[in-house]
């Protein structure tokens, strides 16, 4: 509320998660505004109460302490503490665990801009398009040095690294057009890796799908920056869909020769209904099927072997672009 | 040992530049540490008001965008490799540590003048990769960027490689001293603050400084033979290098902070006249933020991927420091009450230190809350935080304890009213400056951005305006500063008051420190009528 | 030097004048050459750390990999640098008791001993580097080319064995100093500071062995 009062330029809240960031946010900072005024109240009252031309030098108190004042302000710090902890955690853990049915886009980040793949084949560069009302995953990985993906309207961050994948999930809930910036230091324009999300009404999103037409004439509300008249920049010539890309792709790798994708027994094992699943490995642990580890048998097949199997696979490491990686994984995820 | 009559202060005594390059007296090297230190701080201090004008408006206002990456990079790695981890201990402590504690000298001067002589050694190899092809990869130098840079990255970690066994010669140095050489009665609980800061500092300096030891030369090997151990291209894992990074660079920031508080708890109780409310309390928080600084290097990584246990953890072992840190301000606080004020400069700078320090405290809750810090991480909020804790915590400190013992040093006092109109100049201008930023980093501007969209503009304006009053208040300082030295008349041996055992000898003092070594009774701030 | 300081007798050595006695010098030397050596195994201990971190990762290719390294001549050099702590150990001793004849010889042993460990720690990066089992990106065996995380492996191994070799070097420098010094007759049973640190030191570097050759050449 006070901090409505202070700056008028509250950034927007358009995701589920900004209000829930900013609550925990007013609360510190109503926190934080109590305690510097006790501390500045008490130094200035304590100044010119005491001044020297009040109180001569030799006739101050003697007073060395007083421990259980000190132990009484620790205790009461260590709670209000403890409850910030505890609140900033458990919203935390809701950023981390995107619902199942959520709508994935793949992105990459290279020095310096942003891709989005979809599922459908469709890739974005620097523009990200959205439906509101509806659970978006990110599913992030970088091609050279680190970034981090942000958007602040919508009060999410997560840096996007070399060679593996980490998530992101939202759900927008309001129309328009919101900036994403690079938040992790990638180099000469680090700060032009810009991009913007989109979000559409749900029928406007539908339609973009089918056609990739976006809605005319609608005018954005926020920052007064773009219209929506502009069409993305989709790369053409992609008609197919990920998973589509992906199933010509496990053909023509040579997937096809020991994976079979019906659960019909290999050389390998089947890549069917496996993912998100657990397994069990030669060494007995149990690992997650996710992205990671799918990424992780194409390059290095010897690092985690599934039970039962042996480490004959070749390594594909230097030959599976990232793009492709996305459109393998899509594949592996599509066959049900 | 023999109390022969010593004619002349160790400024004087011997004299030459020979015997100064080559002194083992610890005032001397501290001096010499101070004059490196402050020269580096300038240095820092230009490419800060020339970050801060580029970004004065949007787009190119002066350089590119590569002559900017590279000049944050300067500013960061000089003020902290060159400017502010050496300043307070490696300067202040190397000169008064001894003294405050009876003793004659350090426990290894030798190894003293040499630690002085690596640090030198680093400081060139750093200025030397400015010179051959920069740096342009943040004093953070993260990997995987800084294996690709085609910048002179070797050549300045290796700096940062050198200038670290300086600092853990020093601290090594300090802790023995604290150990074995303190005067007849000087019991741990009879040390001055200061000394108990100086101690905990040293601590973490032997304890962290070895793994950015470490870590700088596997960086150098990463980019020299391709070792691959943080290149996620060869195999190995680029957080992995944030780990280590943070492992020494988090104790360090209490490395930087440690000894400021410690200068504060020395200058309040002198110019309150009043002993320290809560003498223990403070003196082992500082060995409890020690301690807990080595548990907290995770908080910098909350949205690095690392997992989510780990980040529950940090965020949790984070929420601790808060409480040895509030309570030292608590109990500077409560030292001014019914005390008997004297706002001269010290004084002032040690109450703009609980003003800017309680700021720079608070808004690192934020930080580790970790929904929010997933908001503020890597934006303009964290560099207002960082400067709140350095600049109004650490060099706010510096400041008092410069202005504190200058007449100590140099047997000159400065002139009262530069030093007030000084300290106004820097108060509104570092306020100007950097809580502005606290906004730009709500509102989502991220660090290290050579551009930024037009929403921002306002903000950066201010922000840079108040930049302009610090440079103003700091020359004014370099200038009363260096006037003072040619000025006729002589400080007295103790100007403030002061109870412990620096102003009970000459200022500035003699070459052995004191005639004879002293014996101590008492408790070091024992001000204040028992019965009113 | 204006004050007086304490000569001690039959050395020339002078404590330094900021101590009040022999003993508080010795003492302070020894504090600072332990803390000394804790920032040694904070070094080392980033390198164990990542080690640690690798292998939990890649368990089966740190077994592979190990069986690449020579486990005879890393036995031997246990030994050697066993022996070499055992024959400083009683340097220092002999010092101790005034007998500065059997201190140099025991000395020059440990020397000896160092000195074969180099030996044969180049004969093993030779060999190494013959087949082409190098650090990271410069990694050509064909024999483990299978596997892109090998590399990692020798990247650990070289800087870990070549840390270590640096710090044996070095601590051959200070004992042939402390051997100088010695046969100046600088040191006796009242003063022999430097040939007490210095065998810490060696110590150390011996203990930093007898932990490296386990984790690297006994796998599994």
């Amino acid at each position: 509320m006070l901090s409505l009062l202070l700056f008028q330029w509250r950034l927007e809240q358009a995701s589920n998660f900004a209000p829930v960031v900013d609550r925990l946010f007013d609360f510190i900072l109503w926190f934080s505004i109590i305690s510097f005024l006790i501390i500045v109240f008490g130094m200035v009252l304590f100044t010119f109460k005491y001044w020297r031309k009040k109180i001569p030098e030799n006739r101050t108190a003697y007073i060395t302490g007083h421990t259980k004042l000190e132990l009484g302000v620790a205790f009461f710090l260590l709670v209000v503490v403890m409850v910030i902890f505890y609140w900033g955690w458990v919203d935390y853990k809701a950023m981390k665990n995107p619902p199942h049915d959520a709508f994935e886009v793949n992105v990459i980040g290279r020095q310096w801009l942003w891709q989005f793949q979809y599922a459908d084949g469709k890739m974005l560069t620097n523009e990200l398009i959205v439906p509101k009302d509806k659970a978006v995953s990110l599913i992030m990985t970088s091609e050279d040095v680190l970034h981090s993906l942000y958007i602040p309207d919508f009060r999410i961050k997560q840096d996007v690294l070399p060679k593996s994948y980490t998530n992101l999930w939202f759900v927008a809930n309001r129309a328009g057009e919101f900036p994403i910036f690079c938040a992790e230091y990638c180099g000469t324009a680090h700060s032009a890796m810009l991009g913007k999300v989109k979000v559409l009404e749900q029928d406007d999103f539908e339609r973009w799908q089918m056609t990739g037409k976006l809605p005319v004439g609608k005018r954005t509300m926020d920052h007064g920056q773009g219209t929506m008249d502009q069409q993305p920049d989709v790369t053409v010539g992609e008609k197919i869909s990920l998973a589509d890309k992906g199933r010509g792709l496990f053909a023509s790798k040579g997937c096809t020769a020991c994976h079979s994708v019906t659960g019909a027994a290999g050389v390998g094992p089947a890549v069917n209904k496996i993912f998100g699943k657990e397994v069990e490995l030669t060494d007995g642990k149990k690992t997650k099927v996710d992205e990671n580890y799918i990424r992780q048998s194409v390059n290095e097949p010897q690092a985690r072997i599934v039970k039962g199997y042996q480490p004959i696979m070749p390594t594909f490491k230097g030959q599976i672009s990232e793009e492709e990686m996305n459109a393998l994984i899509a594949y592996i995820k599509s066959l049900k | 040992m023999s109390g022969h009559a010593e004619v002349g202060n160790y400024l004087t005594h011997p004299k030459g530049l020979r015997s100064w390059l080559t002194t083992v007296d610890h005032k001397r090297i501290g001096l010499m540490y101070m004059a490196t230190s402050m020269t580096f701080f300038f240095v820092g201090g230009i490419f800060a008001l020339l970050i801060r004008l580029e970004l004065m408006t949007p787009g190119l206002t002066l350089m590119s965008a590569d002559t900017y990456n590279k000049f944050f990079t300067y500013h960061g790695a000089i003020m902290i490799f060159m400017f502010i981890i050496p300043i307070i201990p490696a300067a202040l402590g190397n000169f008064f540590l001894p003294i405050m504690i009876g003793a004659k000298d350090v426990a290894f001067p030798r190894l003293n003048l040499a630690s002085y002589y690596i640090f030198i050694a680093g400081a060139a190899l750093s200025v030397w990769a400015l010179m051959a092809h920069g740096a342009d990869t943040g004093w953070t130098f993260y990997t995987p960027y800084s294996i690709r840079s085609n910048t002179s990255v070797v050549l300045i970690t290796l700096g940062v490689f050198v200038m670290g066994f300086s600092s853990i010669l020093t601290g090594l140095n300090f802790i023995v001293t604290v150990h074995k050489l303190r005067c007849p009665g000087m019991t741990f609980h009879r040390m001055p603050l200061f000394v108990w800061a100086i101690y905990a500092t040293a601590i973490i300096q032997v304890l962290a400084t070895p793994v950015i030891g470490i870590t700088t030369l596997l960086l150098i090997m990463e980019r020299l033979l391709k070792i691959g151990i943080f290149d996620p291209a060869l195999g190995g894992d680029a957080v992995l290098f944030q780990h280590f990074f943070w492992f020494y660079s988090h104790p360090a920031v209490y490395i930087m902070i440690l000894p400021g508080m410690g200068i504060i708890s020395e200058v309040i109780p002198v110019f309150a006249r009043k002993h320290i409310f809560g003498y223990k309390a403070i003196a082992y928080s500082s060995l409890a933020i020690a301690g807990i600084s080595f548990l907290v290097w995770g908080h910098h990584m909350f949205v690095s991927g690392q997992s989510d246990l780990a980040n529950m953890l940090f965020s949790v072992l984070t929420m601790f420091v808060a409480i040895p840190t509030a309570i030292k301000v608590f109990n500077w606080t409560a030292t001014l009450y019914k005390g008997s004020i004297s706002l001269k400069t010290p004084m002032l700078y040690a109450l703009s230190f609980l003003f800017m320090f309680t700021i720079g405290g608070l808004t690192g809750l934020f930080l580790a809350a970790l929904s929010v810090d997933v908001h503020l991480h890597d934006t303009y909020f964290v560099v207002a935080h960082f400067h709140y804790v350095m600049m109004g915590g650490t060099v706010m400190g510096l400041l008092a304890g410069l202005h504190y013992w200058w007449p100590k040093m140099f047997g000159k006092m400065v002139h009262e009213w530069s030093a007030k109109i000084s300290w106004g100049l820097i108060f509104i201008g570092f306020n100007m400056t950097f809580f502005t930023q606290f906004f730009l980093g709500y509102l989502g501007m991220p660090r290290r951005y050579y551009d930024y969209p037009p929403e921002y503009a306002g903000l950066n304006m201010i922000s840079t305006i108040g930049s302009w009053f610090l440079l103003a208040g700091f020359a004014l300082m370099a200038f009363y500063f260096i006037r003072s030295l040619f000025l006729p008349g002589k400080a007295p041996a103790n100007p403030w008051g002061g109870k412990t055992l620096e102003w009970q000898i000459a200022s500035p003092p003699t070459e052995h420190n004191f005639p004879e070594i002293p014996t101590v009774t008492g408790k070091p701030y024992d001000y204040g009528v028992v019965k009113l | 030097m204006t004050h007086g300081e304490t000569v001690i007798a039959e050395t020339k050595h002078k404590v330094p004048h900021h101590f009040d006695s022999a003993e508080q010098a010795f003492e302070s030397s020894k504090l600072g050459l332990w803390l000394f050596l804790v920032t040694e195994i904070l070094l080392f201990g980033g390198l164990f750390v990542a080690y640690v971190i690798f292998r939990g990762l890649y368990p089966d290719l740190f077994h592979t990999a190990s069986q690449h390294l020579n486990k005879i001549l890393g036995s031997i050099n246990t030994v050697v640098l066993i022996c070499s702590s055992l024959s400083m150990a009683l340097a220092v001793d002999r010092v101790r008791q005034n007998d500065p004849n059997k201190a140099h010889q025991y000395m020059l042993v440990t020397l000896f001993f160092a000195a074969c460990f180099m030996i044969i720690k180049y004969v093993e990066y030779t060999h190494k580097f013959h087949e082409g089992l190098l650090p990271g990106g410069n990694f050509t065996n064909a024999a483990l080319a299978g596997d892109p995380k090998a590399p990692l492996f020798f990247s650990l191994y070289f800087m870990m064995t070549g840390l270590h070799g640096i710090h044996v070097l070095v601590g051959m420098g200070l004992i042939t100093w402390v051997l100088i010094r010695s046969n100046r007759g600088e040191f006796s049973s009242s003063y022999y500071t430097p040939v007490e640190l210095v065998g810490l030191y060696w110590h150390l570097v011996d203990l930093i062995w007898i932990y490296l050759f386990p984790l690297l050449y006994l796998i599994g």
